[in-house]
């Protein structure tokens, strides 16, 4: 209640600073013009520079015939008459302050309705949890970083840090907190494998050698590790060795428990590179979206074709088909952007990375 | 609260410009001193909205509310407190703000100084102040508001750029405004002057203290975001011809040639129309300067957000002020009356010569930052324009304007006689001769060029106080007599001859800059790396955590000829919000040169890259800047009136030309 009584006074305060100089009488006399001031001023200071010194008489005498002479003009400039009287000075001063009542108050409050927030108004500025100690998620995310900042070999704080950025879409963030704990707190199987996991969602579903690294020690701590074992066999694919992706899927499935909540993911993944499913032959779990992701790479891969486009997105179509397991399409599409980018050395070099990252060494020109 | 009365405030500031702009012109047609003095009580209260909001947008900053999406995207509650400040102002929403502040500081100082204003010119002056006012009032709150505010409030903010956490950031952007915005009360007096269709002395002395102000913090704007580009990017280099650098450039040579040309019209009375159209060009380039660091058409350091909404609102702007207030000028300059006749060989005709000079290096500098990018739009070329082109056709402009410079200085007023004027530059000519010889011996098989330079800045120097000498000293009088009538001289003398000088001094930094040495190398803890005759060793490498940055320290022990000179620091820092990385230059002042190490990436093997530069006389390019500014400074505190004296004809000359 008291911010509106605020915001009226503010108007009406801006309102008054336009209707006071039009309320107030105009005094004519009394007043200097400051236009001949200046030249009388001037003709002053000519006569004080001759009395220094600082002038010879006879250049005194023409630079005061000089500002003479525009004194003159000057006061033949004045404003002969000045309409600050009778009827229609009346008139425009009511139009002006008619302007200033509702041009100043509409106006605001307009623009202030239309980009404030006065629903805000009523709450004070700080909020009051904050008080209570509720700390929201965000809060409680930059504190831990803040204790990390200042204790950075705290390999604990990291990996508690990882799995929260990685919710919160900080893919690079987790892969360095999990750098940082690996760091601190050695190498474990299931580190390793969260780690290997986070380089591989960084580079858009793709394993590269350092994650594929990352897995491999994983497994070697540990054999019964899951998840570095089924990304170990998406490597496999995605470097075109089906047969041995094939491999691996089924030994995994066969080492779980039935029930193991993988077991549909693996499932899915087998059925996908066409093979016969060892066990009970259950629906493959939901296709997530598959079908979505090949229509939007084929859609990509159309205004390529047709229109051209960044290097960027020719290396993202690349990697695109790499992720599918279509490593003749990826191939193909290395093929055709060297061609689109024959000129651009930089956006060479950047589909020359990617498809030594995607091992497409068959396809080099 | 505070932050909503704030953006309340900031709407009512739009709806009294609107005011401020409409009833002073009308009253000024219909000859209304009542309705006049609408214009200098509405830009009161218009200061007195826009200081209320930029205190609400400060305080949700100190406070670190981050209910307020400007606060969250670039503050820290962990940040130190003058960067809580600074950073009002280090985002665009709040510079714009900071703008506008400044903008209606100007107008306010406009509004109370009644008794040396007309009342015409100056309803006419803040109607069109106003205008600007309105104009950016409403690009701020549609287009980037500050207060816009998030709910439910994040716990914690984006934090700032870290290249501009940093004290040159609280320092830097105001002055260069307070430049900027300043030319635009001389603009705001030539349009009133079209307007008003009359213009005399009284107008150039009214206007000439606003133009000398924004000239002087300009100069010290440029230099500030010279010295801070020089020690914050860690590339050792002061000036690279960067759009950017160059859109505060134009404004500042335009705006050079406006301090020039309005001393002309206050002596003499002449070069009226001149002077009105660089009025309106140095503003426009102002403007222009604006819209090509906030639209995103370039991308630097500056340009804070990317938003084609925003680029083409300012785009708007510069067409309706730069197209309107040329159209006034076409429209309005014939009826000008002409003013006083001088001859070709004069201070009035040395002037002019200045401006042409002047404005041809503005326009050479505006070719080559906007050629490139009209050719990008048109054909989609990508071209860049770098120091080459500028050093071949900037250089060249500047080299004989400078040369010429004491040769004005010292000309008469109306009539002068070059002869004469080279006679009494003889003992400054010849010194300067002598000086050029001295250091072209001393560093005999070094660059030919930085000699030449510093001759060229010891003839400046020399030149400029021999103005002060001659009109103080003459033979045999005593020192007292001479010191006398020195300190009397008029105090717009000893500016002009200290902005000159300070010329002169900028002229030797750049000169001296040729004898630089750089070396590059990988160092490990023990190692040296030498420049000249200056010598690092890398004594310690440590890392360091601060509250919201971490940072690789290398320590350095700094020597010449073997004699330690002490440590150096350079870092490398990890800002941890944004994740960015920044180097700390580590610089040790020596005398006037500086030492410069700048670290590189830290190898895996725990070695170092590093560059080393000696920059000997450095530290002369900004400290000219500075005596510059204090020249203008020492201009502006001088009251006294102009007086041009002419000197009688002894034969009646048919040289004279018209001024105009």
């Amino acid at each position: 209640m008291v911010i509106w009584i605020i915001l009226l006074v503010m108007t009406a305060a801006a309102v008054m600073a336009v209707l006071w100089p039009l309320s107030r009488h105009y005094a004519v006399a009394g007043q200097v013009d400051p236009n001949t001031q200046f030249y009388r001023e001037q003709i002053a200071e000519i006569e004080r520079d001759r009395a220094r010194g600082a002038l010879l008489p006879s250049e005194a005498e023409a630079a005061k015939a000089e500002a003479g002479r525009r004194l003159l003009r000057a006061n033949g400039l004045q404003d002969a008459a000045v309409a600050a009287v009778g009827e229609p000075a009346l008139r425009r001063r009511r139009a002006a302050s008619a302007l200033a009542l509702s041009v100043v108050p509409v106006l605001a409050i307009a623009i202030y309705g239309a980009y404030g927030s006065p629903h805000l108004l009523s709450t004070p500025s700080v909020p009051v949890s904050q008080e209570t100690a509720k700390l929201d998620f965000g809060t409680a995310v930059a504190q831990i970083e803040a204790h990390l900042a200042q204790n950075p070999q705290d390999g604990r704080g990291w990996e508690v840090l990882a799995p929260v950025y990685m919710r919160m879409g900080r893919v690079e963030d987790a892969v360095k907190a999990y750098e940082s704990a690996l760091r601190y707190l050695g190498p474990e199987a299931n580190r390793l494998s969260n780690y290997g996991e986070a380089m591989v969602l960084a580079k858009d579903g793709l394993v590269s050698v350092e994650a594929q690294a990352a897995f491999e020690r994983a497994v070697a701590l540990d054999r019964t590790a899951v998840k570095a074992r089924f990304y170990l066999a998406r490597a496999a694919e995605q470097d075109g060795q089906i047969e041995k992706a094939k491999a691996e899927y089924t030994e995994l499935l066969s080492a779980s428990p039935a029930d193991a909540p993988w077991v549909a993911v693996v499932r899915e993944q087998l059925s996908r590179l066409g093979a016969p499913q060892p066990g009970s032959a259950e629906s493959g779990g939901p296709q997530i979206g598959s079908e979505d992701i090949a229509r939007m790479v084929s859609g990509l891969a159309t205004r390529l074709e047709t229109q051209g486009g960044s290097a960027e997105e020719w290396a993202r179509l690349m990697r695109s088909y790499a992720v599918l397991g279509q490593r003749d399409k990826a191939a193909a599409t290395a093929k055709q952007a060297r061609q689109a980018l024959a000129k651009d050395e930089a956006g060479l070099k950047t589909i020359e990375t990617m498809a030594r990252e995607l091992k497409l060494i068959d396809s080099a020109p | 609260m505070l932050v909503e009365a704030g953006h309340f405030a900031l709407a009512l500031a739009l709806g009294l410009s609107l005011i401020q702009f409409v009833v002073p012109l009308w009253g000024a047609r219909a000859n209304d001193p009542v309705l006049m003095r609408v214009a200098p009580a509405t830009a009161l209260a218009v200061l007195a909205c826009v200081g209320f909001a930029f205190v609400a947008l400060t305080a949700a900053y100190v406070t670190s509310d981050f209910s307020v999406l400007n606060v969250v995207e670039n503050s820290h509650s962990t940040k130190p407190l003058i960067y809580k400040i600074s950073g009002v102002w280090g985002n665009h929403e709040g510079s714009m703000l900071l703008w506008v502040l400044i903008l209606a500081l100007f107008g306010a100082v406009v509004a109370v100084s009644k008794n040396t204003v007309p009342a015409r010119l100056q309803a006419n002056t803040l109607a069109v102040q106003a205008a600007i006012t309105f104009a950016f009032l409403l690009f701020i709150l549609t287009a980037s508001n500050p207060f816009t505010r998030v709910m439910p409030a994040p716990g914690e903010g984006q934090d700032l750029n870290p290249l501009l956490q940093d004290p040159g950031l609280a320092i830097h952007p105001p002055l260069l405004y307070v430049g900027y915005v300043g030319f635009s009360i001389s603009f705001a007096f030539a349009c009133a002057a079209l307007i008003d269709g009359r213009i005399d002395a009284v107008w150039a002395r009214i206007v000439r203290p606003w133009t000398l102000t924004a000239w002087a913090f300009l100069t010290l704007g440029i230099a500030m975001g010279s010295y801070w580009a020089y020690y914050e990017l860690g590339w050792g280099g002061w000036w690279f011809w960067d759009p950017v650098e160059n859109a505060s450039l134009m404004p500042w040579l335009a705006g050079t040639a406006l301090v020039h040309s309005t001393v002309v019209m206050e002596k003499r009375d002449a070069l009226k129309v001149w002077t009105i159209l660089l009025a309106i060009l140095t503003f426009s380039l102002s403007l222009l300067g604006t819209f090509l660091v906030r639209s995103g058409v370039l991308t630097s350091v500056h340009s804070f957000a990317v938003d084609p909404a925003r680029g083409s609102f300012i785009l708007g702007i510069l067409i309706v002020f730069i197209g309107g207030s040329f159209a006034l000028f076409a429209w309005r300059a014939p009826l000008l009356r002409q003013g006083g006749l001088f001859a070709p060989v004069s201070r009035e005709g040395a002037l002019v010569l200045n401006n042409l000079f002047l404005a041809t290096a503005c326009a050479t500098v505006f070719i080559g930052t906007l050629y490139p990018l009209a050719l990008e739009v048109l054909t989609g070329e990508k071209i860049s324009v770098g120091a080459p082109f500028f050093n071949f056709t900037f250089l060249p402009l500047i080299i004989p304007l400078l040369l010429l410079l004491p040769f004005g200085q010292t000309l008469a007023w109306k009539r002068g006689n070059f002869l004469g004027t080279a006679q009494r530059l003889y003992a400054a000519s010849g010194l300067a001769i002598l000086v050029t010889l001295a250091v072209l011996a001393f560093t005999a098989g070094g660059p030919v060029a930085a000699p030449l330079g510093v001759g060229l800045g010891v003839f400046l120097i020399l030149g400029s106080l021999n103005e002060i000498a001659s009109r103080s000293w003459s033979k045999g009088s005593p020192w007292a007599v001479v010191w006398r009538k020195a300190a009397g001289l008029p105090r717009s003398t000893w500016g002009t001859a200290l902005a000159h000088a300070g010329v002169g001094v900028t002229v030797i930094g750049i000169a001296a800059t040729a004898w630089g040495v750089e070396s590059l190398g990988t160092m490990k803890v023990g190692d040296r790396l030498k420049a000249g005759s200056y010598e690092i060793r890398l004594e310690r490498l440590l890392p360091r955590v601060e509250a919201n940055y971490r940072e690789d320290v290398a320590i350095l022990m700094v020597s010449r000829n073997g004699q330690e000179l002490g440590n150096l620091e350079t870092m490398k820092r990890l800002y941890l919000t944004r994740g960015m990385p920044t180097t700390e230059a580590g610089i040790m002042t020596v005398g006037l040169g500086q030492v410069y190490a700048s670290l590189g990436e830290i190898q895996p093997d725990g070695s170092i890259g590093m560059r080393l530069y000696y920059k000997p006389l450095v530290l002369l390019i900004w400290l000219g800047a500075l005596v510059m500014a204090a020249g203008g400074a020492i201009s502006l505190t001088d009251r006294r009136l102009r007086i041009g004296t002419p000197v009688r004809a002894k034969t009646l000359s048919a040289a004279s030309v018209a001024a105009e």
